[in-house]
């Protein structure tokens, strides 16, 4: 029994815990969060309809092959796999499309392999960074935002890199 | 969006005649809007789980006892802001339901954060250095849970969907530290800058 396995079922008990201990209507306060997990899914759904088939049609005339060969001799020296190298065009843009992209490497190579552990890394620990600079400076109207886009993009670049490292270092 | 959406579609059509694999790409275009329902259907037990458990979280006052610890040590990021003011109190809020996995509870937070802090600061149409210290804590991601992630993982048959923990903590915890590094650098970079240009005029 590892650390992993603990983790879920322990936090779970915890939280429960708590909203005992708190007198919350822990099945009903559950059942109105769940409800607004399906109104997420069914957001997200047509964003994803949109990317699965454009990334489908682009994969099948492989163009996503010749992408992970043009970027090879740049992620040769990271040991980043070129395979998932989409990955990296498309997580700053676009939250749906970087899930149709995680989910089509996942189901190519297998979620155990090398190349499926650091693509599940990197979807893990990264951010839709031009999304979320757009959404909060916008919400705000901040026009300027002057040094901000750079310390978003160098948090990306580190998540790629050390995404390989770690997962080479752990496994 | 929307620029990126004809680019991949027409570079998709020409790479297909080229390659001589236009019955694939034709079939592709037929057969994945089917395969993103299913993904979608696939996905949401977990989503919808994982809503259920952190509202409670969240109703039980849970998410604002950890933003009352972790707040002192988050006060020591952002400089010249009240310490237990509107703005502080929203920022921790945010960060905290990122930390959980709380997406939908946090990017209100987060606006209402900007706004406090664009009032406090008195800050016009430029970003301030603490708007832009909070902005790019939540594009660097830090996620004690990466439900999505681990349905996937399980949905394609590993052997350990959540394995890979470790991993995604140690990756976000350098990405974050990486992006306040060079955030605090520029920020001093541009106070110079702007000292500078004080002197002259």
């Amino acid at each position: 029994m590892s650390f992993t396995d603990m983790f879920v079922p322990c936090v779970i008990l915890l939280i429960l815990f708590y909203g005992i201990l708190t007198k919350t209507d822990i099945f009903e306060v559950f059942v109105e969060g769940a409800a607004q997990g399906l109104k997420t899914t069914a957001d997200i759904l047509p964003a994803l309809i949109c990317l699965m088939t454009c990334i489908g049609m682009f994969k099948a005339a492989g163009g996503i092959d010749l992408l992970g060969s043009l970027v090879k001799p740049v992620t040769d020296i990271f040991g980043f796999p070129s395979e998932a190298a989409s990955l990296i065009f498309i997580r700053p843009l676009s939250g749906s499309g970087a899930l149709a992209f995680y989910e089509d490497i996942i189901a190519q190579y297998g979620p155990d392999s090398f190349i499926g552990r650091v693509a599940s890394t990197m979807m893990g620990s990264s951010e839709t960074t031009f999304y979320t600079l757009a959404v909060y400076f916008g919400a705000v109207r901040i026009k300027n935002t002057r040094y901000a886009l750079l310390p978003a993009l160098s948090a990306d670049l580190t998540c790629w890199i050390a995404a390989a490292a770690a997962v080479r270092l752990m496994f | 969006m929307k620029v990126f959406f004809f680019i991949i579609v027409l570079f998709s059509v020409i790479l297909g005649t080229a390659n001589g694999s236009m019955d694939k790409v034709s079939q592709a275009a037929l057969t994945e809007c089917t395969a993103a329902v299913t993904l979608a259907v696939s996905l949401c037990g977990t989503i919808c789980f994982w809503s259920g458990i952190m509202n409670i979280a969240e109703r039980s006052g849970l998410t604002a006892k950890l933003s009352a610890l972790v707040s002192p040590l988050l006060g020591k990021l952002f400089s010249g802001i009240d310490r237990s003011g509107r703005a502080m109190n929203y920022i921790v809020l945010n960060l905290v339901s990122n930390l959980l996995g709380l997406a939908n509870a946090a990017t209100p937070l987060g606006i209402k954060a900007m706004e406090e802090l664009k009032a406090e600061e008195n800050a016009e149409e430029s970003a301030t250095d603490n708007m832009i210290i909070f902005t790019v804590m939540n594009t660097a991601s830090l996620q004690l849970f990466p439900a999505t992630v681990a349905a996937i993982r399980a949905n394609n048959g590993s052997g350990a969907p959540l394995e890979i923990l470790p991993c995604v903590w140690i990756v976000s915890v350098a990405a974050l530290a990486t992006a306040l590094i060079v955030a605090k650098l520029l920020a001093a970079l541009y106070r110079r800058k702007r000292m500078r240009k004080g002197v002259r005029t």
